[in-house]
């Protein structure tokens, strides 16, 4: 294996032990990125030489010793503020905006010597689940260069999957950890709402917000978590919980773990969906976990919940771009004069995309005068449902799992006239997010080549559980150590 | 409920985002199918449910109320259009 595909905790042990360095690691992924970037589109913004600089920092002063992230070369979602490095959310409307401050999350990854290559495509504002809504160009999966990398963050996703980035950053916020990891053949985690700072990442809907990582395995993942969970006295809905060292829950050890599998999200699935899923829950029960079907009555309500809720929250959240303080703002032809309202309106019509536009209009009709009790305060109604579901199941079981997303990656262009198709990839994700909750999506199995991934969920702050579960599986299943066959595909023919 | 033109146009000036007739229309068509799927909803009761606004119990949120650096002038017009001193320059209101 070239260095570029191991993970982040194999790279930390070959550091300590002085078999590499971090140079040396970062100049891997940086030529991986040169060659393989062309044909998967990963990177919006490439920071190379900011790159090697943090490398060479850690080599000079053994910050290794700090974190085992130190010198491991990290992507970033491209909604994620990076100070005096362009952050776009890949959209016309942030195109040249250049943060004045980082995220907490990237000062977090900062203090231990992480080396940031980039930020990394993603829907336009994070609306979407293909990465095709991104204002600049699709990314493409790593597995079949043909097919969405999932999304929003497609960009995370495809690069970790393709060996341009040895873990990432991303956000979710109905699924766009998890079903882009899925579809990339990778680890996701959605933490517990408030358990990762949220300060200094575009927000879309800050009730369902959350920041997470997409890694090559579970001890990538554990981590991770190590270093960006936390209070932060920035985001004032970050939780004031303790961080315990979330590597301690690898045990490999399930038996006696109580897992639930909700019936309602089985139904209707494609045979080899169903089959793989199956032979993922029969690898629990070998390990000694009680898997037993169970009933989330609410399931199906997430769906138009969510898609109640997400938009009014976007319409209030994406106010914010007016063409004043920062963002595109329209220029009248020479002569003529705007005035504020039509500047506004112009400068809001130049520069978000047409999922943006739609959700922000969904989300300010749903708030508007007269609808409010019907759309917004009735999803907000079926929110309590769902989470009493979870709350019910949760004292039955240690833990959830189902599939990730019910497809398969879909082929670039076949869903993106069809929204409301495309909504339905989230169904099994959106429901966690409604109720705030943690789940990882982890690799299952395969179907025609492409990857499958399995969803586990658990109670809020329960990461621990979380990834025991998944550790497990991982460790007893081959999946994890599969690489997309990017050798031979590389369309332009690059790679030896 | 189905929504008109005029009223796909309304909500476009509330939400302050200029469309061209391409865009109306193509809206106008989505949006419909869009508010059938999302009133699907209805056919729950929800009759003695409260909503749920906030996932955490979170109340009055302080911190030490100490003094910190904010961001130099430069920085704060660093990504502006246009401004004129100290100020962001907007086109004429009165």
């Amino acid at each position: 294996m070239d260095i570029f595909d191991l993970t982040a905790h194999q790279l930390a042990d070959m550091l300590k032990k002085r078999e590499t360095t971090a140079i040396e690691i970062t100049r891997s992924v940086l030529e991986r990125i040169q060659k393989v970037d062309h044909d998967i589109r990963a990177y919006v913004t490439l920071t190379a030489e900011q790159a090697i600089e943090s490398a060479k920092e850690v080599d000079d002063n053994c910050k290794e010793k700090i974190s085992p992230l130190a010198g491991i070369p990290a992507g970033l979602k491209d909604n994620i503020c990076t100070k005096e490095v362009r952050t776009t959310c890949c959209s016309r409307m942030l195109e040249n905006f250049v943060p004045p401050y980082s995220a907490t999350v990237v000062e977090r990854l900062n203090q231990v010597g992480a080396v940031i290559t980039g930020k990394l495509n993603m829907d336009e504002f994070a609306m979407g689940s293909s990465t095709e809504y991104s204002a600049f160009f699709p990314t493409h999966n790593p597995w079949d260069l043909d097919r969405v990398p999932g999304g929003s963050s497609g960009g995370p996703a495809a690069a970790v999957a393709a060996g341009e980035a040895i873990y990432a950053i991303g956000s979710d916020t109905g699924g766009s950890i998890r079903q882009p990891a899925a579809f990339c053949g990778i680890v996701g985690l959605k933490p517990t709402y408030g358990l990762v700072s949220r300060y200094g990442v575009v927000p879309f809907a800050s009730s369902l917000d959350q920041v997470g990582s997409l890694t090559k395995d579970v001890r990538d993942c554990s981590m991770v978590m190590n270093v960006i969970a936390g209070q932060d006295s920035k985001d004032s809905t970050s939780a004031p919980v303790d961080i315990p060292d979330y590597t301690s829950f690898l045990t490999g050890e399930i038996k006696g773990k109580k897992i639930g599998v909700p019936r309602e999200l089985l139904d209707g699935l494609d045979p080899k969906m169903a089959d793989t899923f199956k032979k993922a829950l029969k690898k629990l029960e070998e390990l000694g976990a009680i898997v037993d079907e169970c009933s989330f009555p609410h399931a199906e309500a997430a769906v138009p919940a969510y898609h109640i809720i997400a938009p009014a929250e976007a319409s209030s959240n994406l106010a914010r771009f007016d063409g004043v303080r920062y963002g595109h703002r329209a220029v009248p032809e020479q002569g003529k004069d705007y005035d504020l309202v039509e500047m506004y309106m112009k400068s809001r019509g130049e520069g978000f995309g047409p999922e943006v536009k739609r959700r922000v209009l969904l989300g300010t009709h749903f708030l508007s005068t007269g609808n409010y009790e019907l759309y917004y305060l009735k999803a907000l109604k079926v929110r309590t449902l769902i989470i009493e579901d979870y709350q019910r199941l949760f004292r039955e079981y240690d833990v959830l799992v189902t599939l990730t997303t019910p497809d398969l990656p879909f082929k670039l262009g076949r869903k993106i006239d069809d929204p409301l198709a495309l909504y339905h990839s989230d169904s099994y994700t959106i429901p966690v997010n409604i109720a705030g909750l943690p789940a990882i999506s982890l690799p299952c199995g395969f179907v025609d080549g492409l990857p499958v991934g399995m969803q586990v969920i658990a109670p809020a702050f329960a990461e621990g559980d979380l990834l025991q579960v998944a550790y497990a599986f991982e460790q007893n299943t081959p999946y994890h150590k599969q690489r997309p066959p990017l050798k031979k595909e590389t369309a332009k023919g690059s790679e030896s | 409920m189905k929504l008109t033109r005029e009223e796909i146009e309304q909500v476009a000036e509330l939400a302050h985002i200029a469309l061209g007739e391409d865009e109306i229309i193509e809206l106008h068509n989505q949006f419909n199918d869009f508010i059938q799927f999302v009133e699907t909803i209805n056919d729950i009761n929800t009759d003695d449910v409260e909503p749920t606004y906030y996932l955490l119990p979170l109340k009055n949120v302080w911190r030490p109320d100490q003094h910190h650096q904010p961001l130099a002038p430069d920085e704060v017009f660093h990504n502006t259009h246009e401004h004129d001193g100290g100020f962001f320059k907007v086109p004429r209101i009165l």
